[in-house]
């Protein structure tokens, strides 16, 4: 891990004194435990700034949405598929960002620490390969970093960036075995009825803080439906209608273009598990048109484009 | 769409997707006919509806 932190430090140095890039965009330490934060270096001597552990879960493709000059991104595998994502959907010149692809093991989920810890604060983590070292008031544990990885993780399919400018560190090996579709088949095998009862529960927690939204990569409309009020396409309450409204439209507005990154997830503050709606979509678009989104510079989501061949056997 | 509304939990056959040309009438009358006897069985429609 060290050892990638100082390549992602090197590669970040040569990049600003050679001048391909303004700006680097990447991880530093956080304020609290378990956390890093977004971190954008211009200057070289800032570049001891940079940390890569297993907290650096934020998608950092968010940042480069919209951005003008030239920038070089520290990014895992999910990172750089939203990249490219953006880059196909044209919302900055590919040739503008430089992409830093980093490996990934995979990154922690802080509330399945916080559960564990039930409701014991952290005071000191360290962050090893295999291992979290964590320290509290009265107490001090060890745990196996792979028992509380993000869902997503769990069963991601590309921890090394498929595109990627410059890949830092070696690569790791994939994840073959687990089914990602695990949880959706499970609810697609139950009644509408239960699916229906299912989502309720699950979404009427929902507080419409927009957490979701705003920390999605894709989600860079500069007017979201949500917040339109001329005219209004929904009601703004949590009632369950407007709620599932807001996050029914919104799956759709990310479907075939969502590379399951998890970051809506981890941004709930009400611990929604917003994936099995989005895994959904990701697996209509592999099953009804062979898509996966973030694999390809050239391709265009099937959504954003009409071919004579698409299946369209629901119309009748 | 469609998929993913079902999956959700809206009953299948509430929506219903069709491609009918302005030179179509026939075809357009057979539709609605069988959207409106779909829904019927359906009955009136709970979800999604504001309380």
């Amino acid at each position: 891990m060290e050892n990638i932190e100082n390549s992602i430090r090197e590669v970040a140095e040569k990049l600003l004194s050679e001048k391909k890039v303004d700006l680097i965009i990447g991880y530093e330490r956080g304020t609290l435990p378990l956390r890093t934060t977004p971190c954008f270096v211009d200057k070289v001597e800032d570049v001891q700034k940079l940390v890569w552990n297993a907290s650096c879960d934020a998608n950092l493709s968010k940042y480069v949405v919209g951005r003008k000059e030239k920038v070089g991104v520290v990014a895992k595998g999910c990172d750089a598929r939203l990249i490219a994502v953006c880059a196909v959907e044209k919302q900055f010149p590919r040739e503008n960002v430089v992409i830093m692809g980093v490996p990934c093991l995979g990154v922690i989920d802080r509330k399945k620490i916080e559960a564990k810890l039930e409701g014991k604060e952290v005071l000191e983590a360290v962050v090893e390969d295999e291992q979290i070292k964590v320290k509290g008031e009265s107490f001090e544990l060890v745990l196996p970093k792979n028992d509380f990885l993000c869902d997503s993780c769990l069963t991601c399919k590309h921890r090394n960036p498929p595109i990627h400018d410059v890949l830092v560190g070696e690569k790791v090996p994939e994840i073959t075995e687990a089914n990602e579709f695990a949880e959706v088949s499970s609810l697609e095998s139950k009644s509408v009825e239960e699916r229906w009862k299912h989502f309720e529960e699950e979404l009427s927690k929902c507080i419409r803080c927009y957490a979701c939204r705003n920390v999605c990569p894709l989600c860079y409309c500069k007017m979201c439906f949500v917040d339109q009020s001329m005219p209004a396409w929904f009601g703004k309450t949590n009632d369950l209608s407007d709620t599932m409204i807001y996050h029914i439209v919104r799956a759709f507005h990310v479907a075939g273009r969502c590379v399951d990154c998890g970051a809506c997830s981890r941004a709930c503050p009400m611990d929604i598990n917003l994936r099995e709606l989005m895994k959904k979509t990701e697996k209509i678009m592999k099953e009804r048109y062979g898509y996966e989104a973030g694999l390809s510079l050239e391709e265009v989501p099937p959504l954003g484009e009409f071919k004579m061949e698409d299946p369209q056997e629901f119309i009748k | 769409m469609k998929d993913l509304l079902e999956y959700i939990g809206i009953e299948p056959g509430r929506v219903n997707f069709s491609w009918v040309s302005a030179a179509e009438g026939e075809k357009f009358a057979k539709v609605v006919t069988d959207v409106v006897k779909e829904v019927k069985t359906l009955g009136p429609a709970k979800r999604l509806v504001k309380r």
